[in-house]
């Protein structure tokens, strides 16, 4: 159990202050933030990489807060470009054990292991510079695991990847969680991958820890203006998906199928801008795949565009312009119907 | 980056260009390789076996060795400090830096004759524990590495600066201490850096005339009582240019052997 008590961190032009955040053994947490909110240098004081102003960090029950990082045993991957360029894939993921002082004759098997967990065995013998990016953060992970931290640190590991790759790493990091239990702080700005990831999520926003909780209460009760512009940005469901017909997935998510394309199945996510969502008076004649009726529950005015919440249930938010919103005459109450393509989702 | 063509059709541009080109290269090259193939190999040859000239010779190239080598070990640890830390009054203090840089050596010779002489502050010091500089081998030293040492930890503090301060960051949260996290991540990353800069800095301290002729003329060096090679060949004028020109072929012709052997290393360092 790692805990953060009362900290204060500058970081130059503003401070993180007064964080708090618990996290469980083997829990995988999640800090949310935008850009510049100070998300890598909160990781970096946990690991003892960047000075702490005031407060304490705990692990179980010993305080690191002074501790030098070589002493704390919390492993960080981060989010490119930092493997050692000079040593082999294999070398990368020794260097810890060795300075660990790691019995010589362990480390092959311990390598051999780690590597197998990631998935890089074909890769050991490769210099970094002749690895894709997605190669390259599997092998910092293997780095950063193989030494068994108590904690592990990921500094928007995912964000310097194409999507697809992306999306593989993404689910690849739910399962390596499963099969090594390691506690685990991801801090990223991508909704969907705290969403999909993280047992619980921390939003930071302006130095600040905003809100802590599951990623559904994050999403149902936003209490920072920073996450509530998120949930009108993304109507955002999990559910089960089953087959449909070849390439489509039916996603139940309570009360509704929603078509989607998709390869993935059982649990999962599923992401619609409520631009890709059109509103009607009438059931539209149309190719899409998804259209359902429901009632207009609430309406948040932004001037030019309108943002209108259709409840079937569950609420779908949807992005009309002023002009449809007057042509349309839309009300809380009025009966309407959503319609949207299948390829307008996004499962995760 | 694209190629640029000279072969397609040329403008008037390229064509000036080209030509002032031509005439500075020229004007690099032509000297030493006219003072090289103006002597036969047997004069060469004849030259290097005068007692004078040959220690002279391993005088100027072990001291500049001898230099770059103190050079190394106090000027790469300030490289390291400058290229990780901001802190007010930085850019002041690397100007200082490059101050031997901007000085002329003769003056640069009085100054360290000011602080190195046996009269004087540091001089007195190392006197009290035997080393001298004035017309001493240490004197040559201290002349070549204040004038040369700015190569080096220049070339240092880009290559540290190009070592990404996060690949140390990882190295401590994997059990590795300063001191290892420095020796096994940054310094053999900087190593093309460091190395091409102490090539710089002793091929500089090889050519160091001015300094030298202030504070260590004719030094006792082994058995002998050599000079540098660049005041030999200038010695060796007063004499005449028949007498000189032997002497300052030899001395090219080995600093561009070295030069060339230390700087295709590095280069194959950095193909590698």
């Amino acid at each position: 159990m790692i805990s953060i008590k009362n900290l204060k961190v500058d970081l130059g032009s503003f401070l993180l202050r007064n964080i708090d955040l618990g996290v469980q053994p083997g829990e995988y947490f999640i800090v949310l933030g935008p850009t510049g909110a100070g998300k890598t240098i909160l990781l970096e004081a946990i690991a003892g990489l960047y000075p702490v102003l005031k407060g304490e960090i705990w692990i179980d029950s010993r305080e690191i807060t002074r501790l030098n990082p070589e002493k704390r045993g919390i492993g960080i991957v981060y989010q490119d470009q930092v493997l050692f360029p000079h040593l082999s894939v294999e070398k990368n993921i020794a260097f810890g054990l060795k300075m660990r002082k790691y019995p010589k004759q362990g480390i092959k098997a311990k390598i051999d292991a780690i590597a197998e967990i990631v998935g890089i065995v074909h890769l050991l013998g490769r210099s970094p510079g002749t690895l894709s990016g997605g190669e390259k953060q599997r092998v910092a992970l293997a780095r950063a695991l193989v030494t068994e931290p108590k904690v592990l640190l990921l500094d928007e590991p995912l964000s310097a990847l194409d999507p697809e790759t992306r999306e593989r790493l993404q689910q690849e990091l739910r399962e390596m969680h499963h099969r090594v239990k390691v506690t685990i702080i991801h801090v990223t700005h991508d909704f969907e991958e705290a969403i999909a990831l993280g047992h619980r999520v921390a939003v930071l926003n302006d130095g600040r820890i905003a809100q802590v909780g599951t990623p559904e209460e994050i999403l149902r009760h936003p209490s920072s203006e920073f996450m509530a512009r998120f949930a009108l940005s993304r109507n955002i469901f999990s559910g089960r998906a089953v087959d449909a017909e070849a390439n489509y997935a039916l996603i139940d998510i309570g009360g509704v199928k929603l078509a989607a394309l998709t390869g993935l199945r059982d649990e999962v996510h599923l992401s619609l801008r409520p631009e890709d969502i059109l509103i009607s008076k009438e059931p539209l004649q149309s190719t899409a795949r998804n259209s359902f009726q429901g009632v207009v529950s609430d309406i948040t005015d932004r001037g030019s565009i309108v943002y209108v919440t259709v409840s079937l249930p569950p609420d779908f938010v949807c992005l009309v312009t002023r002009q449809s919103f007057e042509e349309l005459q839309l009300k809380t109450g009025v009966r309407v119907w959503i319609t949207f393509k299948a390829s307008a989702t996004h499962v995760f | 980056m694209s190629k640029i063509s000279l072969r397609r059709k040329p403008d008037s541009m390229s064509i000036v260009f080209v030509v002032l080109a031509a005439f500075i290269l020229l004007f690099i090259f032509a000297p030493p390789l006219k003072t090289i193939f103006s002597s036969s190999p047997g004069t060469l040859w004849n030259t290097l076996l005068q007692e004078d000239v040959y220690s002279s010779i391993l005088l100027t190239i072990s001291a500049a060795l001898m230099a770059t080598m103190i050079g190394l070990f106090l000027g790469v640890p300030l490289a390291y400090l400058l290229a990780r830390h901001q802190f007010r009054g930085k850019g002041f203090l690397e100007a200082i830096i490059d101050v031997p840089i901007v000085i002329p050596h003769s003056a640069a010779g009085v100054a360290l004759l000011f602080v190195f002489g046996s009269n004087f502050l540091l001089g007195k010091i190392f006197h009290s524990i035997g080393i001298n500089f004035f017309g001493a081998f240490a004197g040559v030293v201290i002349a070549m590495m204040f004038v040369s040492v700015p190569f080096l930890i220049d070339s240092a503090k880009e290559g540290f600066e190009a070592v990404d301060v996060r690949l140390e960051k990882v190295a401590r949260t994997l059990g590795a201490s300063h001191w290892k996290s420095f020796f096994r991540i940054s310094l053999p990353l900087a190593r093309r850096s460091i190395f091409s800069g102490s090539v710089m800095m002793w091929a500089r301290g090889l050519s160091e005339f001015g300094a030298i002729l202030i504070l260590a003329y004719h030094v006792p060096f082994f058995r002998w009582n050599p000079v540098v090679a660049p005041i030999l060949v200038a010695d060796r004028f007063n004499y005449g240019l028949d007498y000189t020109r032997p002497v300052a072929a030899l001395v090219i012709l080995i600093s561009l052997i070295v030069f060339i052997v230390l700087r295709t290393m590095a280069y194959r360092g950095e193909k590698a």
